[in-house]
């Protein structure tokens, strides 16, 4: 197979000798200080060759976007892009690879500026370092939507550097001279130079201002929109060379699992490591604290095996002796919360938005339709459970970790060792699936932990399956309320949602039981319906577990219950459920979220980004009409519509099922409309998008994390199950919004994807069969016995 | 001290029978290619070739590997069937973030060489065992069929 140009090696041969080991984050950084040595001349690793006003933290100058998060943006060319004298052209990564696609995307939109040979790139991971880089949480579906624009400027201002090192070489004025493919042209001489040849000259010239940047014309991009790119990490990929956090290596390694509470809250009232210690290859058996509220990214503290094996520390646990306090959660049982959960949302709550006046409306309605959805907690199950190797050489800690914050990570590890930060380095290995949970730095600290329990020697910690289905920071569990109103024509004259869900802020704030603005805008709030009288609440729910952030978070109950419930009206009204949708949502128009209530809008400006019912409109007509909505299936087949607006992105889907006469389920074929804005990489976006289907599939059939005295029943995949090959949809069509123009502002891709599908699922199941499903997961509920 | 063949090559352990092959390959001979999943054969992360036959090395004990042929990702590229599963997963953009990939791609290579053209009844019968969270299933069909020259219909 052809090798791509210049990629560091992992060689399976070399590391084979038992006692040689071989990390590919070290190699990688060595081979970046060797290449800074003999002519990385725009300086890559040189934070001294930066002016101040350079690296100013952006975050102040705006409140949205990326100049909102912590560190905002950095578009420095001296920070980003390295080229040594054979023309490599180096690209800095500074957000985590995690399947999304964005060691290729990022580094292709400065490349495409830039005018580099994209078979001459190498990219980079950056390591955990907002000052220098901006914002690193790779997280909320915002990597290309916040940093599309600062690429662009990094790769036009390196490109403007090397055309006015050439122009000044060749003595003629810089608007003579063309930067193309990795040469600078001056086609009135039709003399060429290389990057290669240019670049030492560029990097002594200053960075050109800001504002006098050319972007280049969307008609002349080389590789933005065209999506023609393979991920830059395939062929490590499939050759085993890729490397994950959990394939670290370190000389003299040590190999760690720990035995954590089964209960979040708890501790280790006593322990017998006797046993543990006799299993071979075990060296150390260690209690780690446990920490007091709130969770925060704290570790769980427990009992910890360090071994000369991974195996072996798995035996070690296995013959550890541990007695638990189970702590103020000891009682957490999902059926009986479930029950609470409903009577909360049977009774007023806290309201949260009010239009109209909406028990008058539903009073005198012609027909009162209600109807409740429960979707339960869900953990991530990232097929790389989390894991992290940390050593500590002369009080300074470095860390190779599947981070999807390295900052974070950064700070933490910082704080509980009590270093300064600079003294903590944080490498970000391929992240083997994140969604969410690796946002959330407790393995890393632990690792850290257990180096400096075994006197800064390495220490790999790995999380097993069942260590990451107990331990996870789980997706909340919901009950959603719904009642309506129809008049005579059946159209909804009053709409009130109570939403009843723990909150991702009680692992910040234990006492927090109401939903964060940004918890009741994923898709509760900001309900674009044209409905003149509607109330949304939201009733008290105590949290007794961590509750976290799972790909597309609280969009996934708020869409399952709205779009479900919709299906419901249409049904109620004798109506076909895509017109009475569209009539719902109503004209084209461009709502202030504020308007709805929604102060947070993604975090993004209610100007910029205002809910756009048109763009809503057209995604659901354009999937009606490529699915063939209303065309006769066979008995037992149905069609599914849903459609929700969320990550800034709007997403119509429609599900296809057939269900046989035993009540098994089967999906021919998913057809997604998707409008994002414009498309940097559609290859990825439809990738993107069609995980999003199968995860949404999965978490509609099979998802379900559940508690008893206060412990996660499922272990491992026998008990949470995922979708599989013959269970998947046959078919996955994603239809892109053409945007050929770039003149709207982007929208996210990785998670919105996710929330319309379970409710499409579920009315196709409607459709097919009459049966609504109100609770998730499905499993065996179609089955007929 | 055990001895077996691995991708062509004899190495020696000195560890307890009842290891499983998958943690002799990650921690002791640095093959890493090979993942880790689930430990209890239910994800398939960890699939290997033992005499051709796909295998769990997380539930395979080093003592059942002596004697036989093991073959890893890292060296699959060594077959002629597993060269074109590589390029028809590069060729059609099979991993998201890769890590299921491997074990995906020796389940699809001990496929194509048991079945050169496998219906979609196989495929489902012999994939089903690898769990893809990212949500590769279409890909990973559609590249099975395009390496036995099956037409796959494309939107
Ligand atoms: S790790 Fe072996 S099947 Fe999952
Ligand atoms: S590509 Fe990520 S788990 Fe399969």
């Amino acid at each position: 197979m052809k090798k791509p140009l210049d990629r560091p090696e992992l060689s399976a041969d070399i590391s084979i000798a038992d006692d040689i080991l071989h990390i590919a984050n070290i190699s990688r950084r060595a081979f970046l200080k060797d290449l800074a040595l003999t002519g990385f001349v725009l300086a890559a690793g040189f934070p001294s060759l930066i002016r101040a006003d350079e690296t100013a933290l952006p975050s102040q100058k705006g409140k949205y976007g990326a100049d909102a998060m912590p560190h905002g943006w950095v578009d420095n060319p001296l920070v980003f892009v390295a080229i040594a004298d054979d023309g490599t052209v180096t690209i800095i990564c500074h957000r985590s690879e995690m399947g999304q696609g964005v060691r290729t995307s990022l580094p292709m939109v400065v490349a495409d500026e830039l005018e580099a040979d994209w078979q001459r790139v190498r990219v980079e991971q950056a390591p955990g370092d907002e000052p220098r880089y901006g914002n690193q949480d790779t997280d909320g579906s915002r990597s290309m939507r916040h940093f599309f624009m600062p690429m662009r400027r990094v790769g036009a201002a390196a490109r403007t550097m090397l055309e006015s090192a050439a122009a000044a070489q060749w003595q003629v004025p810089i608007q003579e001279v063309r930067a193309e493919q990795h040469q600078v042209l001056h086609p009135a001489t039709g003399r060429t130079l290389g990057y290669g040849q240019l670049a030492k000259a560029a990097a002594k010239l200053p960075v050109p201002a800001r504002e006098t940047l050319r972007l280049k014309k969307p008609a002349d991009f080389r590789y933005i929109s065209k999506g023609q790119l393979g991920i830059y990490d395939g062929q490590d990929i499939v050759t085993g060379r890729a490397q994950y956090g959990i394939d670290t290596r370190l000389e003299d390694m040590l190999y760690a699992v720990v035995a954590r509470p089964p209960v979040f809250g708890g501790k280790v009232l006593r322990y017998d490591a006797k046993d543990a210690l006799e299993v071979p290859g075990v060296v150390k058996v260690v209690e780690l604290p446990s920490s007091p509220p709130p969770a925060d990214f704290n570790p769980l503290g427990g009992v910890a095996v360090i071994a000369r094996n991974t195996w072996a520390a798995i035996q070690g646990r296995k013959a550890l002796k541990i007695e638990w306090n189970n702590g103020p959660h000891g009682t957490y049982d999902s059926v009986a919360y479930k029950a609470e959960l409903e009577a909360a949302a049977r009774q007023p709550g806290k309201v949260v938005r009010n239009d109209g006046d909406v028990d008058t409306a539903l009073k005198s309605a012609a027909k009162q339709v209600e109807a409740e959805y429960y979707a339960p907690h869900l953990a991530h199950a990232t097929m790389e459970p989390p894991a992290a190797a940390a050593r500590i050489v002369k009080g300074k800690c470095e860390i190779w970790a599947c981070t999807q914050s390295p900052q974070a990570s950064r700070e933490r590890v910082a704080k509980w060792l009590k270093l300064s930060e600079d003294n903590v380095t944080v490498h970000v290995t391929l992240l083997g699936g994140g969604f969410g949970r690796k946002s959330i730095p407790d393995y890393v600290i632990e690792a850290a932990l257990l180096s400096q329990a075994m006197n800064g020697k390495p220490v790999k910690l790995t999380w097993t399956r069942e260590d990451d289905l107990h331990h996870s920071y789980f997706h909340t569990v919901s009950v959603e309320r719904l009642e309506a109103g129809l008049d005579t024509q059946g159209k909804p004259v009053a709409w009130l949602h109570r939403t009843v869900a723990p909150t991702i802020s009680s692992t910040f704030a234990p006492d927090s039981k109401h939903q964060m603005p940004a918890e009741l805008g994923m898709g509760v709030i900001n309900v674009p319906f044209a409905i003149a009288n509607l109330r949304i609440e939201n009733p008290e729910a105590e949290a007794h577990t961590r509750i976290g952030w799972f790909r597309s978070v609280s969009n996934i109950p708020h869409a399952f219950a709205i779009q479900s419930f919709v299906a419901e009206l249409a049904a109620a009204a004798g109506r076909d459920p895509k017109d009475f949708l569209l009539d719902l949502i109503g004209p084209p128009r461009r709502i202030d979220p504020r308007t709805l209530g929604d102060t947070w809008n993604q975090g993004e400006s209610p100007e910029v980004y205002p809910v756009d019912t048109g763009r809503l409109r057209r995604v659901i007509e354009t999937v009606a009409r490529e699915t063939g909505w209303g065309r006769t299936l066979p008995k037992g087949a149905g069609l599914g519509l849903a459609a929700h607006y969320s990550f800034v992105t709007y997403i119509a889907v429609v599900v296809e099922v057939s269900v046989n006469e035993d009540g098994k389920l089967n999906i021919p074929r998913i057809d997604v409309a998707v409008d994002c804005g414009p498309q940097v990489n559609p290859e990825r976006i439809r990738s993107q998008i069609e995980g999003a289907c199968i995860m949404g599939i999965s978490l509609a059939t099979l998802g379900e994390i559940s508690f008893k005295e206060g412990a996660v029943m499922q272990d491992n995949f026998h008990t949470y199950q995922l979708t599989r090959m013959d269970e998947a949809p046959r078919e996955i069509r994603v239809h892109l919004m053409p945007t050929p123009e770039f003149d709207t502002p982007l929208g996210g891709v990785g998670e919105p994807g996710v929330p319309p599908i379970a409710p499409a699922l579920c009315n196709a199941i409607f459709a097919a069969t009459g049966q609504r499903i109100r609770q998730l997961p499905i499993r065996d509920q179609l089955r007929k016995d | 001290m055990i001895t077996f063949n691995i991708n062509g090559k004899p190495r020696q352990i000195d560890l307890p029978t009842d290891t499983p092959l998958l943690w002799v390959l990650r921690d002791h001979l640095g093959l890493i290619g090979t993942k880790f999943g689930c430990g209890m054969a239910l994800c398939g992360a960890c699939t290997v070739h033992l005499d051709g036959e796909p295998t769990r090395a997380c539930v395979t004990p080093i003592s059942a590997a002596v004697g036989k042929k093991i073959v890893t990702i890292e060296a699959i590229d060594q077959d002629a069937t597993g060269q074109k599963v590589q390029e028809a997963w590069l060729t059609l953009g099979v991993p998201q973030c890769g890590y299921c990939q491997p074990g995906q791609i020796m389940a699809a290579t001990a496929l194509l060489k048991q079945k050169p053209k496998p219906t979609d009844a196989d495929i489902d019968k012999a994939m089903s065992g690898n769990i893809c969270r990212c949500g590769t299933y279409c890909r990973i069909r559609a590249a099975i069929k395009q390496v036995a020259g099956l037409t796959e219909v494309k939107p």
